[in-house]
């Protein structure tokens, strides 16, 4: 790692009081404005196209009447998941990598996404009568998804207790728990009828299509709150990922940082799968590629990679629903074929350093 | 571990063999069709080309012999995986191995509409070894050569570009969806023997390697430095690894498509049973491998028959809970 250069923050009186890292904060706000310029961009790409001024004009209420609707009512609910979903599903890998101190640990492979899809091809069967029509409104379903998070959570947890958690049990066994969630979704697709099947497999691909204003009014703010809460998080988890016992000889209650970080990683993911379903790579990818931009840090590494994960998801949604317009793709689809090019040639750019 | 003298470790791989050769026979007389062991015997000593017969013979036999060499291959595939990645959660599909046969295979019927069990075998063992390949170029760049880091995240980039793709794929062309899903989902079942025997020689090269190679993967497991200085030649050692994992892995997508879970789990319950010695370890891993993926595909026949559950859904339905059985058990002895 090339050495860097802080620059200190005090506020009101030093009790407040941080060090910034420059070349880290350059990054973000480059970062920042990519993902800036995406979303105008994305916001006027469809079948009626804005330029991005006029969007810009438009969002500060100065735009034509008929540009307002088509971006308010149609466009932004959508753009606005995708940008939000990519934030939470970045920082909730972030925050997994950091504490089981593995670079293949995402909110996939401890079973939160399996135990999602799992509650939402059993909602889809369970509450379909014989005409293939719901008995319920489809408005349960990010509620099935959650559940079924939080859930998984909650069991994978529950089994890898054992005078106090330690990562790696917590991983194998949501590994295990996460093969047997898949392997019950198989089953239901099998046996549930075949017209859910095509259904579900779109929503486990991941898809912000269809969004709606409501939607955006839950998953902003929690998302919010749940990052801000990731980021006073920043410090202990670069204490956890020295391991045990370094972060415990420096003061740490690990038991109790480990569950509030658990617990962070499965509500921002709960709520991610819940609005878009199991969109892939994000989760795993943008933590490592935050990584190779700013170093391992998390005061930096976490809102990089937010942003990193907003503008995947966000590219992905743009490429998806344009390139074989009116197909749409899910945006899941396209996450990785972003992502893991870009991915590759930082690989292969700090190739030397590690 | 539960086994630690290696007389008692001796005595629990002879006990394990003689399972799977219980179930591989059980393997052919199970099913649909009802069978006695008798007419089993018969088929082969007297055959008489009933019904029952031939059954037994073209469809349950070629059945119970690719169960057999897939679960082993793939479990010992694991093995070499985690100890050449350093990580617990590698499994072979992290050297882009399923991914790249899965694309291999939709590739070829979205564009040639290719549709034979046989072509999709050749397909899927080129896709895998060229993704791996990929895998192990990139994971190599740089002048340290092959760290496990950067192995394991070139592998799960590279298996995520893949899927990604297939998926793609697939969501544009659904007629092709019908045609592969249910080679997709992983399956011993319908595969003709002779599919069997045009990649036995790769399995089988890729055991006999990894046997060979115990040793050296004993000391590669304490770091390269260490393994360098006893005089292990790394990179060379690696690169056979490698290999032998494209062969094992490779050779089974190729007949069965990908099955998920005997490569990284059957590594661990080894690993509690018989510790960490690759010499034991690699042994241990076949012959559980094969156990798992015979006594799944049995159970698949009967759980909703007259249907049949996809192999892959079953080794985790009976491998889970001894997993976590084991993975809480193996933890509070440490």
């Amino acid at each position: 790692m090339r050495e860097k250069k802080y620059s200190s923050v005090r506020v009101l009186k030093g009790t407040v009081s941080f060090l910034i890292d420059r070349k880290a904060l350059l990054t973000l706000i480059t970062l920042g404005l990519t993902a800036v310029l995406l979303f105008l961009f994305s916001t006027g790409v469809g079948q009626m196209y804005i330029s991005p001024w006029n969007v810009l004009k438009a969002l500060t209420g100065a735009g034509s009447s008929f540009e307002e609707t088509v971006i308010f009512s149609l466009r932004l609910p959508r753009i606005l998941t995708a940008l939000f979903v990519g934030i939470a599903l970045a920082v909730a890998g972030g925050i997994l990598q950091g504490m089981i101190r593995n670079p293949l640990a995402s909110p996939d492979i401890i079973g939160l996404t399996n135990g999602a899809s799992l509650a939402v091809v059993s909602f889809l069967a369970v509450f379909s009568d014989s005409d293939n029509s719901l008995t319920v409104s489809i408005g349960w379903l990010p509620a099935a998804a959650f559940l079924g998070a939080s859930a998984t959570a909650f069991i994978v947890y529950l089994l890898s207790w054992n005078n106090g958690m330690s990562p790696v049990r917590l991983v194998l066994i949501g590994i295990g728990i996460s093969t047997l969630l898949q392997a019950g979704t198989t089953l239901m697709m099998i046996l549930g009828p075949i017209y859910r099947a095509s259904q579900a497999n779109i929503w486990i691909t991941g898809s912000v299509n269809g969004s709606k204003w409501m939607d955006v009014q839950i998953l902003v703010p929690v998302v919010v709150v749940l990052v801000l809460a990731a980021i006073t998080q920043a410090r202990n988890i670069n204490v956890q990922e020295l391991g045990e016992d370094a972060a415990a000889s420096a003061g740490s209650r690990i038991q109790v940082q480990r569950m509030i970080m658990l617990l962070v990683s499965t509500a921002l993911t709960g709520t991610a799968v819940a609005f878009a379903g199991g969109i892939g790579f994000v989760g795993l990818m943008a933590p490592h590629i935050a990584r190779r931009l700013v170093g391992g840090a998390y005061g930096a590494l976490l809102p990089v990679a937010a942003v990193t994960g907003a503008i995947l998801v966000l590219a992905a949604d743009l490429i998806g629903r344009t390139l074989f317009a009116p197909l749409e793709i899910p945006a899941g689809v396209f996450t990785a074929s972003i992502g893991a090019p870009y991915f590759i040639y930082l690989l292969y750019k700090t190739r030397n350093s590690q | 571990m539960l086994l630690k003298k290696s007389a008692q470790r001796a005595a629990g791989l002879l006990f394990f063999t003689l399972i799977l050769l219980f179930l591989i026979c059980a393997s052919i007389v199970f099913g649909y069709t009802n069978t006695s062991w008798k007419m089993a015997v018969d088929s082969f000593l007297a055959y008489n080309g009933s019904n029952e017969h031939i059954i037994l013979q073209t469809v349950r036999l070629p059945r119970a012999l690719i169960a057999a060499s897939v679960g082993a291959s793939l479990a010992v595939a694991g093995v070499i995986m985690q100890t050449l990645t350093k990580n617990p959660l590698a499994s072979p599909s992290v050297f882009g191995i399923n991914a790249g046969a899965g694309f291999a295979v939709v590739l070829a019927v979205t564009l040639f509409s290719v549709n034979s069990l046989t072509a999709y075998s050749w397909l899927a063992f080129t896709g895998a070894a060229a993704a791996s390949f990929g895998v192990y170029a990139i994971g190599s760049l740089g002048r340290e050569g092959l760290t496990p880091m950067k192995l394991t995240l070139a592998g799960a980039a590279v298996a995520a570009l893949f899927s990604s793709l297939t998926q793609g794929l697939l969501v544009l062309n659904e007629a092709a969806l019908d045609q592969v899903l249910f080679w997709l989902a992983g399956s011993v079942q319908g595969r003709k023997l002779e599919m069997l025997k045009s990649v036995f020689p790769y399995l089988a090269a890729g055991w006999i390697l990894s046997f060979v190679l115990a040793g050296k993967l004993n000391l590669l497991s304490m770091g390269d430095d260490v393994a360098r200085g006893l005089g292990v030649q790394v990179g060379l050692v690696k690169g056979i690894a490698a290999l032998s994992v494209i062969l094992l892995a490779g050779g089974a997508v190729a007949v069965s498509g990908p099955i998920a879970f005997v490569g990284i789990i059957i590594p661990h319950i080894t690993r509690a049973i018989a510790g960490i010695d690759h010499r034991w370890v690699i042994p241990y891993s076949a012959v559980m491998g094969a156990i798992l993926l015979l006594l799944a595909d049995i159970a698949a026949r009967y759980i909703i028959m007259p249907q049949e559950v996809p192999v892959g859904v079953m080794t985790a339905l009976i491998g889970t809970p001894f997993f976590i059985f084991i993975a809480r058990k193996g933890f509070n002895s440490k």
